[in-house]
């Protein structure tokens, strides 16, 4: 069934193509008709990874779905079953989409550079939000939402590419609590806190994206496991972020690689809303390492940042945070390899500014290390002028090539459960409000349910969808009409052997 | 063919009576002091006689087993695994004011399961109507929390009760005078045996209280709300205003699931949001004092919202007398309420959302779906102090009809 679709779309794909060589050797340039592409495939090969593939090959399996300018995204979320495909056809699409399903894609259609685009207008909140595990949103235009361009909430393995998000608000792509995914190839600017924001998440790949005129360019927060990698951050306040922020529920951040990316005259005036972290950033930060650990800094072009191409903080610089018992300060064994810097530090701001008139020097170093943290090393110091970095050690590590990717080679699985666990945590977990083995409840007791449906569970399935009114001395059974058909019938089955 | 359906309509019926007689019987059991011996709703009994709990959110994970995360995502780490005996006992010293210094109230005054296990007024009042400085926060799901009071000081129930219990304004009982009137009650001497069968049993011991009541405690859960529902998978739970609601909560304008995350509806940290105390009421420091850090000035811990309904007024400080009070107090500004000649470190997600009135309203209606009353305990008709139990089912209705609420 599986090789069948894909023999379809690939069917469709060459019918497409056909039908463009026709249709170019009839209509020459006035053809109308334009084929659906089949970028279903598009940047897989620059991935370079195994994970996004496998990712691609579980999250579509089923259908392909069409919207049209005019049409509603969200009307074919409702419609589309985990394995579809929405493909969206260039137009203005003024919606929030909001995704509580497992495996749905999202393609744009970009015809002759006209994009499908999301437009909030500057009334809406976000774009694309989405709990549901395997999610894929590729190539749209998103602007002048409120909120979010694309928030994640708990979804595992999904990818986020070739977007250009403009002006989304406060985050432009933002996986928080997701584990396994990947974020490549989007272009995203005039985003008023990060424009790419990894939140509390694991096994991420952040590559190939472009980020300018944000506030942050790109945040990896509270999370483990990340690569950041070929991006191209310019004229930011700030331009790579590695950060612990403290009160937060999940409490570390450790194991980021930053590296091979352009990080260019980020210097953007801080337009960050009053109160929020990216607020207290200076203008002029390449990349800021706070209280992370394990960050490994390699083969990156840092140039032209008035501020410093490198901190590196304890948590004391976050002075509008307050404090939290469980969240560890001190960035440690941070690892700067062989980077290029150049021309960085000719404006410094805050701290650096009075540590830089304390130290009788007008220009800020390369790289500055201010407060705890135990570990650290350097590669070729002499290359830099630093500053706190006294106690850092001679790397012995030479690079990271041996790490292509951070993402997972195979897919996070949902729980493994058995249709007789799913009636055990049913039963006990609903049914057992109103019902017990021998003792009369609010309901009947379960041997004596046992006793009108031996050997139907079917029957007792159905009866709880829709219950009828049968005992007089009893209140009517509300449906449970909200379990689906397969866990009605796995607590049937499990009420049918309890014992006790 | 006939002649079947006779037979099987008569063992039926024969079932059915046997069944009521048995539950007479264990009604009758109960009224001569011993101790239930099934777990209450929620949970399966093993056959080490503990009480284990069990419901839908177990089929998922969540990242580094936090607890918090999405729709389809797992819940903290549990306390469960008290024998139904210890729970039970726990129900009868919960709704018993033998435990307070007068006799006059009970764990129940203030958490009443009728009024969402929290008071109905702003702040608590203690023996002697002492007022007190803090709102009572429901029991609701409790046995997923992993700290307790409004500034997070405790870290176990156990821990948590000996503040009120022994609070001269609150409870106002000692250890000793606990000790000493239990361990000269008959009864509770006869049901503490029973539900700690392999301690010595010539006395009462305060952490058997202490067990029992947790115990108790930790039965009390909510987690078939209709966005319960919504959550496995039914979209059709929550109608078209409520789903609009969720995406205003979770959206990152509102920004309310960023600490109310589900689906327990709080992330468990301490947050300075600036809220305003009562009228003439000096600012209360919150988690500053237990911590002894000013950077956590106004600090208190996110509650949960499941059963939110249930439980005005709201806040700490009991300021707020409705959800839509509550969902407005983050849009009137950043710091509103905050006196002037404070200066406190308020959460970052504390900002301008510019929400609508019904986009407020809106959340309110999403907040409406939170509530499950389904598992709410039995109220005992009598403690085995003897002394009244004062708890009484609201006659006004106000529980709404559809909950299934059990009696005694």
């Amino acid at each position: 069934m599986f090789s069948n679709k894909w023999f379809r779309i690939l069917f469709y794909v060459a019918l497409f193509a056909g039908g463009l060589m026709i249709g170019k050797s009839f209509f020459a340039k006035t053809a109308t008709y334009v084929p659906a592409p089949a970028v279903v495939r598009q940047f897989e090969t620059t991935s370079g990874t195994d994970a996004a593939g496998a990712i691609s090959a579980a999250s579509l399996s089923g259908d392909i779905l069409e919207v049209k300018d005019g049409e509603s995204i969200l009307e074919a979320v409702k419609k589309a079953k985990p394995g579809d495909l929405i493909r969206v056809y260039p137009g203005k699409y003024k919606e929030t989409v909001y995704i509580d399903k497992d495996n749905i894609s999202f393609q744009g259609v970009i015809i002759e550079g006209e994009w499908p685009t999301l437009d909030g207008e500057k009334e809406l909140n976000d774009a694309f939000l989405y709990s549901g595990n395997g999610i894929r949103i590729e190539n749209f235009k998103i602007m002048n939402y409120k909120g979010n361009g694309i928030m994640g909430q708990a979804g595992n393995n999904f990818i986020i590419r070739n977007n250009w998000i403009l002006d989304a608000g406060v985050y432009g792509i933002f996986p928080e609590f997701g584990k396994n995914g990947l974020i490549e190839h989007n272009v995203l600017s005039g985003i008023e806190d990060a424009a790419i924001y990894v939140g509390m998440c694991d096994n991420i790949d952040v590559r190939h994206n472009e980020v300018y005129e944000n506030v942050a360019g790109i945040e990896i927060e509270n999370s483990r496991h990340c690569l950041v990698e070929y991006n191209y951050a310019h004229n930011n306040t700030g331009g790579i972020l590695a950060f612990i922020t403290p009160g937060l529920p999940i409490k570390t951040a450790y194991d980021i690689i930053i590296r091979n990316n352009f990080i260019v005259d980020n210097n953007h005036p801080n337009f960050g809303a009053p109160g929020s972290i990216v607020s207290g950033i200076p203008p002029g930060s390449g990349i800021i390492v706070m209280a992370a650990d394990d960050v490994t800094i390699e083969n990156n072009i840092i140039t032209g940042n008035d501020n410093a191409a490198i901190g590196i903080t304890d948590l004391s610089m976050g002075a509008n945070l307050s404090n939290d018992p469980d969240s560890e300060p001190n960035p440690d064994r941070v690892v700067i390899l062989d980077n290029f810097m150049e021309n960085n530090g000719n404006n410094p701001v805050g701290e650096v500014k009075l540590l830089m008139q304390a130290s009788m020097l007008d220009s800020a170093p390369d790289i500055i290390a201010i407060g705890g943290g135990t570990g650290s090393c350097i590669r070729n110091r002499e290359r830099y002028s630093t500053f706190g970095l006294g106690d850092w050690g001679q790397c012995t590590t030479g690079d990271t090539k041996e790490i292509t990717t951070m993402m997972l080679d195979t897919l996070v699985a949902p729980r493994a459960i058995t249709m007789e666990e799913k009636g055990n945590l049913t039963y006990y977990g609903i049914c057992a409000g109103c019902h017990a083995y021998d003792i009369r409840m609010i309901g009947p007791p379960i041997n004596v349910i046992q006793a009108i449906y031996k050997n139907n569970p079917q029957g007792m399935a159905d009866f709880m969808a829709a219950p009828t009114h049968k005992r007089e001395d009893y209140p009517e059974m509300p449906p449970q009409n909200y379990l689906s058909p397969e866990t009605r019938l796995a607590v049937a089955e499990y009420i049918l052997k309890l014992k006790q | 063919m006939k002649k079947k359906k006779k037979t099987a309509l008569l063992v039926v019926t024969l079932i059915a009576v046997l069944s009521s007689f048995y539950f007479l019987l264990g009604y009758q059991s109960k009224q001569d002091g011993k101790l239930a011996c099934n777990c209450p709703p929620g949970f399966q009994l093993t056959e080490q006689n503990t009480c284990i709990l069990r419901n839908l959110y177990q089929q998922y994970s969540s990242l580094q087993n936090s607890g918090v995360g999405g729709l389809k995502t797992a819940l903290p780490t549990v306390r469960d695994g008290f024998s139904p005996q210890q729970i039970d006992l726990g129900r009868l010293l919960f709704f018993d004011p033998i435990l307070s210094g007068d006799k006059s109230i009970s764990c129940a005054s203030c958490h009443n399961p009728y009024k969402g296990f929290a008071d109905g007024k702003a702040v608590t009042v203690g023996v002697g109507g002492a007022v007190q400085t803090r709102s009572a926060p429901t029991l609701w799901n409790v046995a997923y929390l992993n700290s307790f009071f409004w500034d997070g000081r405790s870290h176990s129930l156990e821990d948590q009760m000996q503040g009120p219990l022994f609070s001269p304004i609150e409870m106002g009982a000692t250890r000793t005078q606990l000790l000493s009137t239990l361990n000269a009650n008959r009864n509770y001497k006869e049901l503490f045996s029973e539900a700690f069968p392999t301690e010595p049993s010539d006395s009462i011991q305060l952490n058997q209280i202490y067990t029992s009541i947790a115990a108790f405690e930790s039965t009390l859960i909510s987690l078939n709300s209709r966005y319960d529902q919504y959550a496995h998978g039914y979209d059709q739970a929550l109608n078209d205003k409520e789903i609009e609601g969720l995406n205003i909560f979770r959206s990152f304008v509102a920004r309310c699931a960023e600490c109310h995350t589900p689906p327990l509806f709080t992330n468990q940290q301490i947050a300075v949001i600036g809220v305003p105390e009562l009228e003439g009421k000096p600012l209360d420091p919150g988690a500053e004092i237990p911590n002894n850090d000013a950077s956590m000035r106004g600090g208190f811990k996110v509650p949960s919202l499941r059963n939110i309904a249930k439980t005005a007024p709201y806040m700490h400080s009991g300021s707020m007398e409705t959800l839509r009070d509550a969902a407005e107090f983050y849009n009137l500004g950043r710091g509103h309420a905050v006196p002037k000649d404070e200066n406190l470190i308020l959460h970052w997600h504390i900002w301008e959302p510019n929400l609508s009135d019904d986009e407020l309203d809106r959340l309110v209606d999403f907040m409406n779906t939170l509530t499950d009353e389904s598992f709410i305990p039995q109220i005992p008709k009598d403690v085995p102090s003897g002394l009244p139990v004062n708890i009484f089912k609201p006659i006004d209705n106000k529980v709404k009809t559809g909950s299934k609420v059990s009696m005694d």
